[in-house]
């Protein structure tokens, strides 16, 4: 860190850089990768930033066993090959993690609830650190509570490891949905308000205000096609996680990316056409165009066959 | 009143709507430009902070780059950290293509990665004092032609260059209430109407 980064030391500061770097990612996909093989994928096929990780949700769900965050050694190979920033996993609450990661110099933690809680009561004190946060929302109760936390970007859950968008839908809806309730509000209707979201008086207030959420609002969780890409964006997200939806053949087995292997251009026409729908998620011809061009997709899990104590929406809290 | 000049945001990706915002405070007429045809009776562009290599991405695939190279030869051209980096005439770690229409080198990342971002407070020629600079996982300019002018430094490497009507920061005026270098972009694009 540099001598005269004094300004880390303020939070309002810190806050500003952080959601600074949410900013640079709006409009582009981010995409979880295992490898380094993958990273480099992503990064030609106009990925816009990495998550590196050990096992992709699908894996998680197909495998079960507790999911950590991915080892530091393949955290540092995949931030030595790509020049795009870099994300990685922490449990929810499992601040040592969040510390690790931080060390370790990514450039954005997501605290998430993919990977198995480390605590059943707190999440991390992410004001805390001076690497930003990202963290998974169902509704917008829970989107202010982690941006109390000191969260700098926020994303809606949807159920992942499942190639099915409609609980991303749901989430985004419903925060939306919200949003606009709030800003149709007096003053002191708020103050009830925030008691019914459990959420601080002066970021529901904020969202009342501005119609928006103070941090940048990206979507996750389910996410396989180009269309579903676009229809995020449309209902609002400004960015996408991809997880399992561009390396996955099915819930367990990742594609074959042996140069020359059929499933690498596989993978490699996924990404790109999810890349392209995102930026022109309000083209119908471009997203048509895009979508022609994907060879075979994810198998996917329809979300509503999954017990709820299966969801990996219903961590965090 | 004289018609708001018309400004383009490049918004394949990146910090587009922070900049449309500023401009629009600013009485411009700001337009996301994601399409070819779009560059079309525009007074000026900005190119925004992102990722230089996914822009790029995008404008090698719809034939955009040729059309969007032309524009930036010509017409009044604000580039911020990622869209300095497709205006540079070199770009290192690593190599890649550019429109060279401002004569520097430039270092993607050269001063580290998330956790080395700060806001800086710098000297520089535009009036008014100091001016605050956001560095979001900076470029550096390591070199300047002959051609080129210097309005801002850091460590001694110049951060916000100009050379004719071409205007460059490795920083993010966007993100910063300071409206000065803004300001001076759209006096630019008003000079050359």
């Amino acid at each position: 860190m540099s001598q005269n980064n004094v300004s880390h030391n303020g939070t309002a500061t810190s806050l500003r850089l952080k959601t600074g770097l949410a900013e640079m990612l709006k409009g582009g996909v981010i995409m979880d990768v295992m490898d380094v093989e993958q990273a480099r994928i992503a990064e030609e096929a106009g990925a816009v930033s990495v998550m590196a990780l050990e096992r992709v949700p699908a894996m998680i769900r197909a495998e079960g066993g507790v999911a950590r965050m991915a080892n530091p050694a393949l955290i540092r190979e995949i931030m030595g090959v790509v020049n795009l920033p870099v994300m990685a996993k922490a449990r929810i609450g499992h601040f040592v993690e969040a510390q690790v990661l931080q060390e370790l110099g990514v450039d954005f933690i997501d605290e998430s609830e993919v990977l198995t809680p480390a605590d059943e009561q707190f999440h991390i004190d992410k004001h805390q650190f001076t690497t930003p946060f990202v963290c998974g929302a169902k509704n917008l109760g829970e989107a202010l509570r982690r941006i109390a936390e000191g969260a700098a970007m926020i994303r809606t859950k949807g159920e992942p490891g499942t190639g099915d968008v409609v609980h991303a839908v749901t989430h985004m809806r419903t925060i939306v949905r919200e949003m606009k309730a709030l800003s149709a509000l007096s003053e002191d209707e708020l103050y009830h308000a925030a008691k019914n979201l459990q959420a601080p008086y002066e970021l529901v207030r904020l969202v009342a205000q501005e119609g928006k959420l103070p941090v940048p609002n990206f979507s996750a969780g389910g996410i396989a096609t180009p269309a579903d890409a676009a229809l995020m964006m449309q209902l609002g997200a400004e960015t996408v996680f991809v997880g399992s939806g561009i390396f996955m053949k099915d819930g367990a087995t990742p594609l074959n990316l042996t140069p020359g292997h059929p499933e690498r251009e596989e993978a490699v026409s996924r990404a790109r056409a999810i890349v392209i729908a995102t930026t022109h998620y309000k083209d119908a011809k471009i997203i048509a165009e895009a979508s022609a061009q994907v060879k075979g997709h994810m198998k996917g899990l329809a979300a509503a066959a999954i017990e709820e104590k299966d969801r990996m929406q219903t961590r965090g809290w | 009143m004289p018609e708001p000049p018309h400004i383009g945001v490049l918004a394949l990706q990146g910090a587009f709507d922070v900049h449309a915002k500023r401009l629009t405070e600013l009485g411009a007429k700001a337009h996301l430009i994601r399409k070819p045809d779009e560059l079309k009776e525009l007074d000026g562009l900005v190119l925004p902070g992102g990722e230089s290599s996914t822009f790029l991405w995008h404008l090698e695939l719809a034939g955009f780059y040729d059309v969007l190279k032309a524009f930036v030869q010509s017409k009044p051209t604000f580039g911020t950290c990622a869209g300095t980096i497709l205006l540079a005439s070199e770009v290192l770690n690593p190599a890649q293509k550019s429109f060279a229409v401002l004569d520097i080198t430039v270092e993607r990342n050269a001063y580290g990665r998330q956790n080395d971002s700060v806001i800086l407070q710098e000297e520089t020629s535009l009036p008014g004092g100091p001016l605050e600079t956001v560095y979001i996982r900076a470029p550096r300019i390591a070199r300047t032609g002959a051609g080129v002018v210097t309005l801002a430094t850091r460590d001694g490497s110049p951060t916000l260059v100009r050379q004719g009507h071409v205007l460059a920061a490795t920083f993010h005026p966007e993100l910063s209430e300071d409206r000065r270098v803004h300001e001076y972009f759209l006096e630019m694009v008003r000079a050359s109407r």
